[in-house]
């Protein structure tokens, strides 16, 4: 296997005929972790929904390439299966299907028919994800996020992303709702992943994860763009003076896209 | 012999038919009063389903000879499949055209003094027996012009008596397979489990014409006694050509138990009613049902519980699966009697709905007139949550599987808590043929 690519050209995104992004670029590259921060309602969530696609998001302009595929002619669920992977800020709640079930269904669609992963196979990578995260086993058997506290269902969003294996990870504020503990935790695996062959993109508010997780790149998302970008010492700078010193030194005055406020 | 709504009934053919059957005169009364009634009487009006046009009337009931088989490899192909191999003791009834071709009883049930058999041997081995629960408590009177072509032209049905303190093991299963379309399958069943008396019984009604026009008219009656406990199964499985009306009613006394799991699969149109009288303290219902609409088919499945005895209990839990231009109507009625103190009832109905031009409502009343009672209903019609498919998909899921398992995951609460696995290995498989 090579190292991923995932390129991101000039991309323009509407929600109900609003742009919220509005001329992204960024790539990503294999052994790379990139961080976009910035305030609520820049449009940061859209950018991980619509990589993916959501079916509200509508890309009017640019492109989305993985290993120089493009992205945006794939169904949602062939855009997972080249590689790519979200893990949701509000995962849905699924009754009746166990954790265990839809990961396995998972799994075998990436595989070809015939080369389904045997049950014991799976059964002991779960555990051992489970283990690395500290979840309750118990976990596997439940429906899938019903009942979940939001932590029990960032955790299991992380328990997926290990399970997957993907090219590329986008990981929506999987920060929040999470305490001090279960960041820890969920770093842990974040960074076991980390190598030639993962990159990750870590959408968040907080600098917190990212004292877990250090980043190649941080990113600040305005507007619907990124408007500026340096290494891990740009985070820890916004942490301490927040985000203001950026719009004074580009002019910006309200950083939010769209009409209501979009996260 | 067909039987017209606005023609005059034969009463002389009835007679026959009767002699025919050696039936005792009780039974015959039954059937000439019946018949006099039909032309006076409506049609039962199921809420929010006009089925106003829909033709009960249109059948023959003379089956004449239905050859018996000896092995049940004989039969057809997918009829065999029916048969709940489950358990090593089997005890089964097998019918065709409503005439019973095959009867399987283990000896131990015949010490134990049951009696599971074709009504019609019923009627004339334990005549007294049978007329003692015959259109007993559960019904009554004759309530429509359904319960009226019912009793005149009755020509199937299947007797099960538990003696008190009985406990049968293996369930005790029907195969009713409807194969001349020409033939209306009028068949009455009647489950008596005396005082403390456990067990299952389980019955699958199937036929497999699609074209020709067909009509059943079932009523079930199930008496549980003090302290007993019966589990009820059914899988009705009519295809696309059969009309049908299917009633039935559980009357449960002091601690009795009563479980229904009925899977409500027909092609054809339906009108189904579910009914439990709790009459003694302490008596319990639980009423599960999984119901699938597709194509073109009219559906009504209105379950009931009504609760007289002090501290009874009853659970309503229905889930439907709409697709095509399918109609379904699921009303859910928890009843509670002035004086039914310290009773509970719940009741839910969920409807998923697959398809835009689909139909489907859920209906749940509470109808209380006691204080000292608690009670609570919930109902969804909806279709699937394009959050959960981007979800499911976003993982690699092809829309199909998302689907899939989506569908699986809504009627998973009630089918993976059916108390009968034949019932529930049965409804998996057809679900998974008609929706999936």
């Amino acid at each position: 296997m090579s190292a991923p690519n995932l390129k991101i050209e000039n991309l323009h995104v509407e929600i109900d005929g609003t742009e919220i992004i509005k001329g992204f670029n960024l790539e990503i590259n294999g052994g790379e972790i990139h961080a976009i921060m910035g305030p609520n309602g820049t449009g940061k969530s859209t950018l991980a929904s619509a990589i993916m696609g959501h079916p509200k998001y509508e890309i009017t302009k640019g492109s989305v390439h993985l290993d120089g595929k493009d992205v945006l002619e794939m169904e949602v669920d062939e855009r997972a299966q080249a590689g790519l992977f979200l893990a949701m800020q509000y995962p849905s709640e699924i009754s009746g299907v166990t954790n265990a079930d839809f990961m396995r269904s998972a799994i075998n669609a990436k595989r070809e028919e015939g080369n389904e992963i045997s049950l014991m196979k799976f059964i002991r990578k779960m555990e051992e994800k489970m283990e690395t995260l500290e979840m309750d086993q118990a976990f596997s058997q439940r429906y899938l996020n019903e009942g979940f506290s939001g932590g029990e269902k960032k955790r299991n969003e992380i328990l997926q992303l290990l399970m997957m294996e993907p090219k590329i990870a986008v990981l929506d504020e999987i920060d929040s709702g999470l305490d001090i503990d279960a960041l820890k935790v969920v770093s842990t695996g974040i960074n076991d992943l980390r190598g030639p062959e993962f990159g990750g993109l870590i959408i968040t508010h907080y600098q917190r994860l990212l004292n877990y997780i250090t980043p190649d790149k941080v990113h600040v998302m305005m507007q619907g763009r990124i408007v500026k970008s340096g290494d891990a010492e740009l985070a820890k700078r916004l942490e301490t003076e927040g985000y203001e010193w950026i719009k004074e030194e580009l002019g910006i005055e309200d950083e939010r896209v769209g009409q209501q406020q979009q996260a | 012999m067909s039987v017209e709504t606005n023609v005059s009934i034969d009463a002389n053919a009835l007679e026959e038919y009767s002699k025919k059957r050696n039936e005792p005169e009780w039974l015959l009364n039954k059937r000439l009063n019946a018949a006099k009634q039909i032309d006076q009487l409506e049609l039962p009006k199921p809420d929010k389903t006009n089925i106003s046009k829909w033709d009960f009337s249109t059948f023959e009931y003379d089956a004449g000879e239905v050859p018996a088989i000896q092995n049940l490899n004989e039969l057809h192909e997918d009829v065999q499949k029916l048969v709940d191999t489950s358990s090593e003791e089997q005890n089964l009834l097998v019918f065709q055209d409503g005439q019973p071709i095959y009867s399987q009883v283990s000896a131990k049930l015949e010490e134990q003094g049951v009696i599971f058999t074709d009504l019609a041997t019923a009627v004339s081995e334990h005549s007294d027996l049978v007329k003692k629960y015959f259109m007993g408590a559960a019904f009554e009177d004759i309530e429509h012009k359904l319960t009226a072509l019912h009793l005149a032209f009755l020509n199937g049905g299947t007797f099960v008596y538990i003696p008190k303190n009985t406990e049968v093991e293996a369930p005790l299963q029907t195969v009713n397979w409807q194969k001349d379309p020409k033939l209306g399958l009028v068949n009455h069943v009647i489950v008596v489990a005396e005082a403390n008396s456990k067990a299952t019984f389980l019955e699958n009604y199937a036929s497999f014409e699609k074209e020709e026009k067909a009509v059943s008219n079932v009523l079930t009656e199930v008496y549980v006694g003090d302290g007993a406990h019966l589990s009820f199964g059914a899988v009705d499985n009519f295809e696309e050509g059969m009309l049908t009306y299917v009633n039935r009613r559980g009357h449960v006394a002091k601690d009795g138990k009563l479980e229904w799991a009925l899977g409500q699969m027909n092609e054809g149109s339906t009108v189904s009613e579910n009914m439990t009288y709790l009459v003694g303290d302490g008596s319990y219902a639980d009423t599960k049902t999984v119901s699938i609409g597709r194509n073109q088919q009219t559906q009504n499945f209105t379950t009931d519980i009504v609760h007289y005895g002090k501290h009874s209990e009853g659970y309503i839990l229905k889930h439907g699966v709409m697709k095509d231009r399918a109609t379904s109507i699921f009303n859910g009625i928890t009843k509670i009697e002035k004086n039914a103190t310290k009773s509970h009832g719940e009741q839910t109905e969920r409807v998923l709905m697959l398809s835009e031009k689909a139909r489907g409502d859920a209906n749940p009343i509470l109808l209380i007139d006691e204080d000292d009672v608690t009670a609570g209903h919930a109902a969804s019609v909806g279709q699937i949550d394009p959050m959960q498919m981007f979800y499911m998909m976003s993982r690699g899921i092809p829309r199909v599987e998302a689907e899939r398992l989506i569908i699986h995951g809504f009627l998973e609460p009630v089918v993976g808590e059916l108390p009968i696995q034949a019932v529930k290995d049965q409804l998996s498989a057809l679900i998974e043929r008609k929706v999936l």
